[in-house]
């Protein structure tokens, strides 16, 4: 099976491979997949509370070369977007951009989940933070 | 400098050796003959060049010309072997024993009988080096059992079967004995009377012949060994198998298992001193590696690894310039990993991360280095991608955490 020229691209230069340091503030990580399955994606959000803007992002996959290109693409896609916007991607534009075959959507919908998984976990750090300063604030 | 793409997946298919080429030639233009054409000198020269190669096959692995039956490959000698004697001796019996590693053209035979309703089979496990255990197979046979089929050598780990004890527990049972030959032949010795073999199959592709040939060895004296032709036709090969010889690709198999016959000892021992040096030079330089199969129990030109927190597609895709295999699901049609890595109680994540490199005939020293050179740098790479690396070297320990799957 040949790939499609942007998966090679992704493979070869990913971007924004890494992690952000543990634990910073404003940051949601969503880990999706099992090694057992052949796919794990952590994906990172860096996200404005202030305005809801995801400012960076990045992944570490462990995966074929279309999951990597799959998480590497959407590092690039969700950066400058809205929560609610970067929500609704599905995985169907991930496909359709790398030109991804039939035996490879998986890597495409484990991307999307790993997009969601990482603002719901940045949404509950926000909550158990507020949470943690209204209980400083009834201690006060 | 190499030449680039480096083939080092000899276990898939070889090329075929420019000597054998030279030998095939003629038969397709001026010897075009038809084996079966008995009463012109273009049938007896046909005829002549497949006595000769009957010999040559006979001789490498120590039978007679008559029980070497020609067919289009050893999918088809598997085939014909298992159920041509599930179907001859069906009064007999019923029951195969075989196990878990073998190939899938043995595996699917004893599927489709066990469907059909006219086999029963037992599929013995194997040890952690993909070894199947003598006692068991004697443990399994049954009054009922009419064949043992057992690889001499597994194509994915390499690991050899200890086939002449296998061998010695079927004659002493009273029970055919059929081998799948195909990665063992000409690369190691093998011989149906040492052995104990009563059927066995090989393939000219996998021995530097052409591709669509092979041979199935079926025994003629003690005991004499009797199939029911799964092919219906002119009644070809003492009525074993019909259809018009590939006289051509015949006489290269022929002269593929000459050549292996003269130059296996050495080649054996060059290709163990290069697998032997690839896999030093991998793990001299990488930490995480396991060897899959058998230490030293294993063909000289097989080395199968995986590669921790890497999967192996993504590393087959990062050493695009090297040709090898990998036991991911990602490579097969399944989405399954490998079964036979699977088989020998490795966890799936290393399964997915398994390499197979096959050294063969036109291998040299300089490509094993690049190739090591090429394996580590990538390896290296991917590993910083990893999550399941920078995991384990944040001390995580990977069975401990609770994998979202949905």
């Amino acid at each position: 099976m040949a790939y499609s020229s942007k998966v090679i691209d992704h493979y070869t230069n990913p971007r924004n491979v890494g992690s952000f340091p543990k634990n910073e503030a404003n940051v949601g990580t969503g880990v999706v997949g099992a090694p057992e399955c052949g796919d794990v994606m952590k994906l990172q959000l860096k996200i404005n509370p202030e305005n809801g803007i995801i400012e960076d992002a990045r992944f570490k996959t462990f995966g074929c070369g279309s999951a990597i290109a799959s998480s590497s693409y959407v590092t690039e896609l969700v950066k400058g977007k809205r929560i609610e916007e970067a929500i609704a991607i599905k995985n169907t534009s991930i496909v359709k951009e790398l030109n991804l075959p039939p035996v490879k959507i998986h890597c495409s919908v484990l991307a999307e989940d790993a997009i969601k998984a990482a603002i719901a976990d940045w949404r509950k750090r926000r909550e158990q933070a507020s949470a943690v300063v209204e209980k400083k604030a009834e201690e006060a | 400098m190499v030449k680039l793409p480096i083939y080092m997946d000899n276990h898939a298919t070889t090329p075929v050796d420019p000597r054998v080429v030279v030998a095939m030639l003629p038969y397709f233009t001026e010897k075009f003959g038809n084996a079966a054409s008995r009463n012109h000198s273009f049938g007896w020269e046909a005829e002549e060049a497949v006595d000769k190669a009957r010999n040559q096959i006979a001789t490498l692995i120590n039978a007679k010309p008559k029980e070497i039956i020609f067919t289009s490959g050893a999918t088809e000698s598997d085939n014909l072997a298992i159920k041509g004697v599930l179907e001859f001796y069906k009064d007999k019996g019923n029951h195969i024993v075989t196990c878990v590693t073998e190939h899938k053209a043995v595996l699917d035979s004893c599927r489709a009988l066990e469907r059909a309703g006219r086999a029963t089979v037992t599929y013995l496990p194997v040890d952690r080096y993909g070894m199947v255990n003598p006692d068991d197979v004697r443990r399994a046979i049954t009054d009922k059992t009419v064949l043992i089929t057992i690889m001499y050598a597994n194509n994915e780990i390499g690991t050899i079967h200890p086939i002449a004890e296998i061998g010695r527990i079927a004659k002493e049972k009273g029970v055919i004995f059929h081998c799948d030959a195909v990665q063992a032949v000409g690369k190691i010795p093998v011989d149906v009377e040492r052995d104990g073999i009563d059927l066995l199959s090989l393939s000219a592709h996998k021995i530097y012949g052409p591709k669509g040939v092979g041979a199935l060895y079926v025994r003629s004296k003690g005991p004499r060994v009797r199939i029911t032709a799964q092919m219906d036709g002119g009644g070809h090969e003492r009525g074993m198998r019909s259809g018009t010889l590939n006289v051509a690709g015949i006489v290269g198999l022929g002269k593929a298992c000459e050549i292996a016959r003269a130059e296996m000892r050495d080649e054996a021992v060059r290709l163990t001193q290069l697998r032997n040096k690839l896999q030093a030079g991998i793990f001299e330089r990488l930490d995480d590696v396991f060897l899959n199969g058998h230490p030293t129990e294993r063909l000289p030109g097989n080395l199968n690894l995986s590669f921790a927190y890497v999967e192996g597609e993504s590393l087959l895709m990062g050493i695009s310039d090297v040709a090898v295999s990998s036991g991911s699901a990602c490579t097969s049609a399944t989405l399954e990993p490998s079964y036979v890595i699977r088989a020998l109680g490795t966890d799936d994540e290393l399964a997915h991360s398994s390499i197979r490199f096959g050294l063969g005939r036109f291998n040299s020293e300089e490509e094993v280095d690049y190739v090591t050179d090429r394996v580590c740098s990538e390896v290296k790479r991917l590993r910083d991608m990893s999550p399941l690396y920078e995991m384990a070297k944040e001390g995580i320990d990977l069975k401990s955490v609770n994998w979202k799957t949905d």
